[in-house]
């Protein structure tokens, strides 16, 4: 019972903590949404802002790792309060979400990153 | 009796929280994917960006922007509620996050139009 509050204590951290870190993302990236989409969006203007920039991989690289973090705890709190699956299953799902925003992130970071121009 | 209970402007609050953030969990994979066609398939990515730039789509697209700006806003105001202290200007906190959200859309929209 002890291990469960504790594991439900670590979960209520990184979901705050990673909050705190996507909050700075956030405004970031709905500045240069806002910037970005006055100029037209293309696959061309994409790669051209973050192929070879090491700054862009870098904040990339941590809103992915963040969101990854926090929205599967997000899912997890969903599901266990609006569905009767037992807390095990509900747990594994959320980590396989976690997994798969982690993979499809990184491909479409790192795959622009190094493309060339 | 319940749904009395519930008509407050922080239970609202609640319900924007968690209808923005299953939404945004629904996206974001979506979003990540597409992006990735740039390295794949970036004429399927133009297509589709092209696609993005309809009168509706672009309405949709604010309405995504307001949600994101909203679990933002909302969320802050869960941390300042959870670290710095119960206040009693919760409503007020409320009222900030969702004009903050709307005024945050507009301003995509009028620059995205």
């Amino acid at each position: 019972m002890e291990n469960v509050a504790r594991s439900e204590t670590w979960l209520w951290l990184a979901q705050r903590v990673s909050a705190m870190v996507l909050a700075v993302c956030v405004i970031v990236h709905i500045a240069t949404m806002i910037y970005a989409v006055q100029q037209g969006l293309s696959t061309a203007a994409i790669s051209a802002r973050i192929s070879g920039n090491l700054m862009w991989l870098g904040f990339y690289t941590t809103f992915v790792a963040a969101v990854s973090i926090h929205a599967p705890i997000g899912v997890r709190t969903v599901l266990l309060e609006a569905t009767e699956l037992p807390q095990k299953r509900v747990g594994l799902l959320a980590m396989l979400f976690g997994l798969f925003i982690l993979v499809l992130g990184f491909r479409a970071i790192f795959g622009l990153y190094g493309m060339s121009l | 009796m319940k749904s009395q209970n519930r008509n407050h402007p922080t239970y609202w609050a609640f319900v924007l929280h968690r209808l923005s953030g299953v939404l945004l969990a629904v996206f974001i994979p979506v979003h990540l994917y597409v992006l990735s066609l740039a390295v794949t398939d970036g004429a399927m990515l133009d297509q589709l960006l092209g696609w993005t730039e309809t009168p509706m789509v672009k309405l949709m697209e604010s309405g995504l922007v307001v949600m994101l700006a909203a679990h933002l806003t909302g969320g802050l105001r869960l941390l300042v509620l959870e670290f710095l202290g119960w206040y009693d200007w919760q409503k007020t906190a409320v009222a900030f996050s969702v004009g903050i959200s709307l005024c945050v859309g507009l301003v995509f929209l009028l620059n995205a139009s």
